[in-house]
């Protein structure tokens, strides 16, 4: 039991910290807190159940399609309703991405109706032969369950992590959107446009989800409100990890996922958000610029 | 930022728009009646939000929190103890202070601003939600029943034969509301709040104790707040954690004062007044739209799709609410 519990944890952690960095990137650069992240992830979710429905795609595959599609998504938002609030006060930029959230799901209400869907993984149970390599599914750790699609949303969530991490520490564009994080002004004399990495920002903050949004769809239901769920965690793993830091928001998401599956196994009955809250309330109270973050 | 000042203009002004408003019910219908009673319900909790959010500059994002304790106090009491609703309401008001204080204390002393303020509140309010959703004493999540005693009765503010008594009873509040409003504003107690909102290190360089006055807001805010939760019990006669202390109930408290006007007196009427205004016309045009746009009948998720987008209309081009906007009007007129 404890050992699945952590296993479980550590699965839909990989997803909590991949929703949890792009999150923290728009905290971190842009300075807002996006209410519509959750939302965008519900987008993601359903056009890659459209693709996978109506046009007979491999659900791994269709993330070729809902990446893309939902950094032009992002560049879009940013460039039309985010960019007029940039130096607003903070109720009014809090207000605008609710406002956006709540038209977007409403939208994909209007669009899909309400009802919860899901797909099915045809080779989801059975063995997977890698090369020379055969793993039977559902795998077991210990003792422990692991079903294939959690298997590949672990594992391609934590490649797209550890690019993102690269794409932040190792490349021009990287150097550009932290200089641009931590002094604007500064950045935009050195010769960076600023508001092309905005846009750019925003776009990469809801490619994450994009991406999210196809891993968890073979084991999870698709509905308006479903990112909604991950809206409220990856807020408190952003806090957790420190907002604006990508290795923060990697370890806050494992933590997080380890937490709320102990929470459950020892709190039976309870909601296993419980924990999730109680475990950030006390970060918030003692640490504010979290776990991993800096005083500054 | 917006001027708060509340001038003896404003006062005469208020007393003689609630005068009228008392008079309202008599010209309405049941269905505009039971429209309006809600708008004043959401006028009260936004009032009660502007204390703190608007003249102390505490950004809550959780006062579903006031709300949701107010409902469940007077439900409990109503239903396991037969306590009067008006008793309460006070208790339930009182219960939401001291949760206010202890909460606001805790945040304060640990410095948090701005958004971490907002997402600790936040995160209070889904931690009783949860609770409330766990917790037998008050049902889990199937939520309490009022029972219903029929006819008309002050002390239960229950009508069956005369719903313009309820309106009575929200107008009551509200005006309590309003006043308790003017008078924080105006005491010295209210300049140190603005002063703080506007520059807390000034503030405290100067000898005001930040602590003292932002967690006197809180306590004034949260009090309020219950006050529009426990109405809303014996109104709708049903709450469960998701209607208490839901993160929508937070959006849609903090939605009036915003659409209206931060930190002013005027801000909650005037949004309470405009969204309801706005809710139940796209409501109707959905229900029975005109022939041209007939398709749209029945369609799920239309309206909240119009509201969100009216939302970030007016974050966009009003951001200091209807209430800043006239204002900006008139001293260009008078220039």
């Amino acid at each position: 039991m404890f050992v699945q519990a952590v296993v479980s944890g550590l699965l839909i952690g990989s997803v909590y910290s991949l929703v949890s960095m792009g999150l923290s990137l728009v905290f971190g650069v842009l300075d807002i807190i996006n209410f519509a992240h959750g939302a965008l992830m519900s987008v993601a979710m359903y056009a890659a159940f459209v693709l996978v429905r109506s046009y007979g795609i491999d659900p791994y595959v269709a993330m070729l399609v809902t990446i893309p599609l939902l950094f032009i998504i992002g560049v879009v938002i940013q460039a039309t309703i985010i960019n007029p609030v940039m130096d607003a006060p903070l109720h009014n930029q809090l207000l605008l991405t609710l406002g956006l959230a709540l038209f977007i799901q409403n939208l994909l209400l209007v669009l899909f109706s309400g009802t919860p869907r899901s797909i099915e993984l045809p080779y989801a149970s059975g063995a997977l032969a890698l090369g020379p390599l055969a793993i039977d599914f559902p795998l077991r750790i210990f003792g422990a369950v692991v079903t294939l699609p959690k298997a590949i949303a672990f594992i391609v969530s934590l490649l797209l992590a550890g690019g993102l991490f690269l794409l932040m520490q190792r490349t021009p564009l990287g150097t550009a959107i932290r200089a641009a994080a931590q002094d604007p002004e500064g950045a935009e004399l050195v010769g960076i446009d600023v508001r092309r990495i905005y846009l750019i920002t925003f776009g990469i903050g809801a490619a994450s989800v994009g991406a999210a949004g196809s891993l968890i769809l073979p084991f999870f239901f698709v509905s308006p409100t479903a990112g909604e769920t991950f809206n409220i965690i990856a807020f408190v793993v952003v806090v957790l990890g420190g907002m604006g830091s990508i290795q923060g928001a990697l370890a806050g998401g494992f933590l997080i996922g380890l937490t709320q599956e102990l929470t459950q196994l020892f709190v039976p009955g309870s909601s296993k958000l419980i924990g999730v809250f109680a475990l950030f309330i006390l970060v918030l109270l003692l640490r504010p610029e979290g776990l991993f973050g800096s005083r500054t | 930022m917006n001027p708060v000042r509340i001038g003896s203009q404003d006062v005469r002004a208020l007393v003689i728009v609630v005068i009228l408003l008392a008079l309202l019910p008599f010209f309405l219908s049941r269905f505009a009646l039971t429209v309006a009673t809600v708008a004043l319900m959401f006028a009260l909790m936004g009032t009660g939000w502007n204390m703190m959010g608007g003249y102390a500059g505490q950004f809550s994002f959780g006062h579903a929190a006031y709300f949701g304790i107010g409902a469940y106090t007077v439900a409990v009491l109503l239903t396991k103890y037969l306590l009067s609703p008006w008793v309460g309401l006070l208790i339930g008001g009182a219960l939401a202070a001291v949760f206010g204080l202890v909460t606001g204390y805790l945040s304060f002393r640990y410095k948090l601003r701005g958004a971490y303020f907002a997402l600790a509140t936040f995160a209070f309010a889904e931690m009783l939600r949860l609770l409330a959703s766990g917790s037998s004493f008050i049902n889990k999540a199937i939520g309490i029943h009022i029972p219903l005693v029929g006819g008309d009765d002050w002390a239960r503010f229950q009508f069956e034969n005369t719903q313009r008594n309820s309106y009575f009873v929200i107008l009551l509040l509200l005006a309590l509301a309003l006043a308790a409003t003017v008078w924080m504003v105006r005491s010295r107690a209210g300049h140190y709040m603005v002063a703080i909102r506007d520059d807390e290190d000034a503030a405290a360089a100067l000898g005001v104790d930040p602590l003292k006055y932002k967690l006197l807001a809180v306590a004034l805010s949260g009090f309020f707040t219950a006050l529009a939760g426990g109405f809303y019990v014996q109104y709708f006669l049903f709450i469960d954690p998701d209607l208490a202390f839901g993160a929508l109930v937070s959006v849609q408290i903090l939605l009036r004062p915003i659409v209206g006007g931060v930190g002013t007196i005027w801000g909650p009427l005037v949004g309470a007044g405009v969204l309801a205004v706005l809710g139940e016309g796209t409501r109707t045009l959905v229900r029975q739209p005109p022939a041209f746009l007939s398709f749209l009948q029945g369609v799920n998720g239309l309206d909240g799709m119009l509201f969100g987008a009216f939302l970030i209309v007016v974050i966009i081009f009003a951001p200091e609410g209807v209430v800043g906007v006239v204002r900006r009007i008139r001293t260009r007129m008078e220039r």
